[in-house]
């Protein structure tokens, strides 16, 4: 179901269509890993979001089912070790891909790290979501190959590295001609 | 240089907070950060301006204030370096958002980076374009988004195409820009490019009507090539999933076919034996193959028809519902839902696996399960479902009960066949789950009682069993005091005996006893309390004898801290003391209720009026029901959380029933004049004491004192006039609604209605075209505050097809001083098969403040 918006005077429709709202990490404990919000939602509607699929989702058994309703919305979720990955989605979604879609982002996180566990994920959490950049821009899919996105971060990691070692040669030079 | 600004690296300052054994530590912590990054802001430090950066996201991300960090994001972006510019935009996705201006400053610097030579630059220019860009941004970058397009890198070409979605689902009218471009992206190899050009080829069709002409004329065969290419693709590593070859382009391909299918039969023809072979040939075995599955019978069952594949289709599901996967079951059940619209008959065959997914251990099946089987009830097999769901009632989770109780309800008032069925099938829940019970379900068996004249000796026997056996369930304890009160009489002497009944003997005092026991049970409310001693006083007119022991328990209320009690109290007492002449004229059985005014009051704020009603037509005054029977269902999730309007029937039942509650309970009644009316009939009664409105009445507190007998005389002299009663009660009904005008061929609706605002929609249709129809909403202002910022929204099934045109303005003066016109036109493709239906969503702004109201609108005439 779509919403028809039209707004003011400029004719404007606007069909809010399936996409992911948000993805978060949530630990065993209830603390925020990372969280990405793609559709708009002010801080508070963040933290009462977070707060509530939390109690929901950390307090469900192992047998069940991956998903949950919420809001109109449905977020899917996985563990995998200590940590609770979770995009919510909208109604007419397909739940399941949802689930190869946090799959694939391990699958990434882990090929990055090399067997990631939450301790990389809070010291590099910058790095956790430049990944996450690589893989879904505006809560769609952009890349399905995990060899692709390895290949663009490590391009981009190596770009920061450069520029560093520039800055500190130069700053050497700077420290040798002041001697 | 500033002690600070060097401040801590940010795996420390990580480790420190990790450290904190309380919040108030981390809070020290995260207190004396921040200042050191506030000193280095204000020192505009450049060298540590990223590292202060990625320390505030991560204070964030714990939930701190960070927004004095927002002009940094700016400043890093404007620098020239990969690496700040780098972190500035990851800051800029995360410490803003959308709606904040700051957002504006940044629009030249992204324009910039959209043009660098760098491509890993333009890279994160069109990623946080993508993921934040307001609409005006969206609108001064959509030129360099659409030429990135055409870039030589396809890394960058995905990400653009991505980033248009965004742009086309802010500001639509940008749609046909993006057509040409993205036409050449579905011809690329490359699967990045391809699936975001066919997500973005999905979001424009949705947009825009030509768009979606365009993709279905020039696209789709391409497009079904593309898919079986991806079909019987040789094993690619690169892309393999558990032994498919890229589940996500295969998803995304199944979605686009399904939007360029549906409602065009040539296009839907020419994918048929892609979408078989999908349907047969994918492994069932792994998640990535079922999810292809899943997405392929959406498709089958949203495009025309062509039996053959939808057999298919219903076959799939069938094997999901059996599956031992919970999320198997969960997708089957959930698509089931979808398909019952197209093919009920099949779904109907997996009755039983559906109702044995209501009993699962796991909530969210369950959840499903219920809304399924609901739709799936009609009147040939509501009899065993209702068996089967009120036997679960018995052994269900505490906090399922609610929601089962509720729908079970529903299903009985909406198909019973008989009373008897009915009033069985309520007392089970009653008996089960009474406190889940909705106060308009109970005032709606009452009313059902009231009138089955020759069920009444069955039902109040049957209540007493029920009482005795269990004494929890609040709504159970409230209808059978009220049925004692009533037919107690025909409780003792057993009169009008079923053949399925057993015998039973209850003495007089036996049912003085069960409704005393309630008076004092300590977890009765005020409402059963008060209803227990009209029940007693109506006994000790029925029971003579018993009426010393009925004065007895009547007046150990008189000192009752609850004013409500001690009056009646007092009031009671007194008619049993002093005025014995004209009790048993005072408290004669209850005038029939009449259903057809209470099923009219009650339609307002419930689904189905109780089915043995006799029907009248009851238009609803307020358009905004939850939804009726139509199958539709997406409409359902509504059901939940409309903001019924107050049901004015549960006031009108409580007011006959004299049960007067303190303001803070009493609903909200919408209808002023009938409740007047009531109040005339409930003091006639007197059993109700609602002193602002007893001016009303020529001869007031006659039951206070009794000091003067004559009036009472005089007024009970109506009492014994029934008839005249139900004549006080006719004139309650609503009005029939008269067509405002003949002139038109379809009447006026009032759409929406709340304490705010009004919506009433004209309709006209052109000639010729009898699919769409033509409608001039006008928006009303009831309050007394000016509305801007006004916008309306309309959402419709899939069924229909809908266009705004623009508002007359955007806001709306205070009282009804002026309008707001909107034109809409909706196309119903089952037309003349299913009833237009539209949910609804306003928001304004009432002094800064916004507010939202929704409904839905199930009143459009029925053939449009």
């Amino acid at each position: 179901m779509h919403y028809t918006v039209c707004k003011e005077l400029n004719s404007v429709i606007l069909s809010v269509s399936s996409q992911i709202n948000f993805v978060c990490l949530i630990s065993r404990q209830g603390k925020v890993r990372l969280t990405k919000w793609y559709s708009t939602y002010s801080q508070k509607e963040r933290s009462k979001a977070i707060r509530e699929l939390s109690g929901v989702i950390l307090s469900r058994g192992p047998k069940l089912c991956n998903f949950v309703d919420w809001k109109g919305h449905k977020v899917v979720y996985k563990r995998y070790a200590s940590l609770y990955f979770c995009i919510c989605i909208d109604e007419e979604d397909n739940e399941l891909e949802a689930l190869e879609v946090i799959h694939h982002f391990v699958e990434i996180l882990d090929r990055y790290f090399g067997s990631v566990c939450e301790l990389d994920l809070i010291f590099n959490f910058h790095k956790a979501y430049y990944i996450l950049d690589e893989l879904l821009i505006a809560g769609e899919l952009q890349e399905s190959s995990k060899r692709t996105i390895a290949k663009l971060i490590s391009a981009q990691d190596n770009l920061v590295e450069v520029a560093k070692e520039e800055a500190s040669s130069l700053s050497n030079i700077i420290a040798q001609a002041t001697k | 240089m500033n002690p600070f600004s060097s401040g801590t690296r940010l795996r420390d300052m990580i480790r420190a907070i990790r450290a904190c054994k309380t919040a108030a530590e981390e809070r020290a912590v995260v207190r004396k950060e921040c200042a050191a990054i506030r000193a280095a802001i204000n020192e505009n430090d450049q060298d540590y301006r990223h590292r202060n950066l990625a320390k505030l996201m991560f204070i964030h991300m714990l939930g701190y204030p960070t927004h004095f960090g927002q002009m940094e994001c700016l400043k890093l972006i404007a620098s020239p370096g990969f690496p700040e510019k780098r972190i500035g935009y990851l800051g800029l996705m995360l410490l803003l958002d959308e709606r904040q201006e700051v957002l504006m400053l940044v629009t030249n610097s992204v324009k910039q980076d959209l043009n660098h030579t760098n491509q890993y630059i333009v890279g994160l220019a069109l990623c946080a374009l993508g993921n934040i860009c307001s609409a005006e941004m969206a609108r001064d970058l959509a030129p360099e988004v659409e030429r990135l397009l055409q870039f030589r890198d396809p890394n960058i070409r995905k990400k653009a195409a991505l980033c248009s979605i965004r742009i086309i689902k802010k500001v639509p009218d940008l749609a046909e820009n993006f057509i040409n471009p993205v036409a050449a992206l579905l011809k690329e190899k490359h699967h990045g490019v391809l699936i975001t050009g066919v997500q973005l080829c999905t979001d424009l069709c949705k947009v825009s009507p030509e768009a979606l002409e365009y993709f279905r004329k020039k696209c789709t065969d391409g497009l079904v090539r593309t898919l079986r290419d991806l079909v019987n693709s040789p094993y690619a590593p690169e892309y393999d999933i558990a032994g498919i070859t890229d589940p996500f382009l295969h998803i995304r391909l199944l979605k686009l076919l399904r939007v360029l299918g549906r409602g065009d039969a040539d296009a839907s023809d020419s994918m048929n034996d892609i979408l078989a072979q999908v349907a047969t040939k994918t492994e069932s075995n792994k998640n990535a193959g079922n999810a292809i599955l899943y997405e392929c019978v959406e498709t089958i069952m949203s495009i025309e028809d062509n039996g053959g594949l939808r057999v298919l289709a219903i076959n799939i599901l069938g094997r999901f519902l059996s599956n031992r996967d919970n999320n198997i079951r969960y997708v089957a059940l959930n698509m089931l839902m979808r398909a019952i619209t197209v093919d009920a008959q099949a779904v109907q065959r997996h009755r039983a696996t559906i109702l044995e997914c209501v009993k699962d251990s796991d909530a969210s099946i369950r959840k499903r399960a219920l809304e399924l089987v609901y739709l799936l009830v009609n009147e040939s097999n509501v009899k065993p479902l209702t068996k089967e769901l009120v036997d679960y009632l018995e052994v269900s989770d505490q906090d399922f009960k609610g929601d089962l109780t509720a729908k079970v309800c529903s299903i009985i008032e909406k198909f019973s066949p008989e009373k008897s069925w009915y009033i069985d099938q309520m007392l089970k829940v009653l008996t089960e789950a009474g406190n889940f019970v909705k106060d308009e379900v109970w005032h709606a068996l009452v009313v059902v009682i009231s009138n089955a004249s020759d069920l009444h000796g069955y039902t109040v026997r049957a209540l007493f069993r029920a009482l005795q056996t269990t004494a929890e369930q609040e709504s159970l304890v409230r209808v059978a005091v009220w049925c004692i009160g009533e037919y107690g009489d025909l409780l003792v002497s057993n009169a009008g005996m079923l053949n399925v009944e057993d015998p039973i003997t209850v003495t007089e005092s036996d049912a003085v006893d069960i409704v005393e026991s309630a008076i004092k049970r300590h977890a009765s409310d005020l409402t059963t309390k008060s209803m227990a001693l009209i029940a007693l006083l109506k006994l000790s007119s029925r029971f003579p004898s018993c009426s010393g022991r009925i004065k007895d328990i009547v007046v150990q209320h008189k000192g009752s801290l609850v004013l409500e009690l001690q009056q009646r109290s007092l009031e009671f007492n007194s008619i049993i003391e002093k005025h014995q002449n004209i009790r048993s004229a005072l408290v004669e059985r209850m005038p029939v209720l009449d259903e057809a005014t209470f099923g009219g009051r009650r339609a307002s704020s419930l689904p189905n009026t109780v089915s043995t009603s006799s029907g009248t037509a009851v238009k609803l005054p307020n358009g905004v029901a939850k939804p009726s029977a139509a199958p539709l269902v997406d409409l359902l999730d509504l059901s939940d959380d409309v903001p019924a309007p107050s049901s004015s029937g549960g006031d009108f039942l409580q007011d006959l029933l004299g049960v007067n509650l303190p303001p803070a309970t009493q609903s909200e009644g919408t209808n002023q004049t009938p409740k007047a009316g009531t109040d005339v009939l409930l003091d006639l009664l007197s059993i109700g004491s609602t002193p602002a409105q007893d001016n009303n009445l020529s001869t007031p507190d006659i039951l206070s004192s009794g000091q003067d007998n004559k009036p009472i005389i005089a007024s009970l002299d109506l009492l014994a006039a029934p008839s005249n009663m139900m004549d006080l009660l006719d004139g309650l009904g609503p009005a029939p609604p008269k067509p405002a005008e003949n002139g038109p061929a379809y009447p006026s609706i009032v759409a929406f209605e709340s304490s705010s605002l009004r919506l009433t929609f004209n309709f006209s249709k052109q000639p010729g075209n009898p699919q769409t129809t033509m409608i001039s909403g006008s928006f009303t202002n009831l309050s007394s505050n000016l509305f801007t910022d006004f916008v309306f929204q309309a959402a419709v099934p899939k069924f229909l097809q809908l266009h705004l045109d623009p508002a007359s303005g955007n806001s709306l003066p205070a009282s009804g001083n002026g309008t707001i016109t909107q034109s809409l036109k909706v196309t119903n493709s089952q037309h003349g098969k299913k009833p237009l239906v539209m949910r609804l969503r306003i928001a304004y702004k009432v002094d800064g403040k916004d507010v939202l109201e929704e409904g839905q609108i199930n009143n459009f005439p029925r053939d449009l």
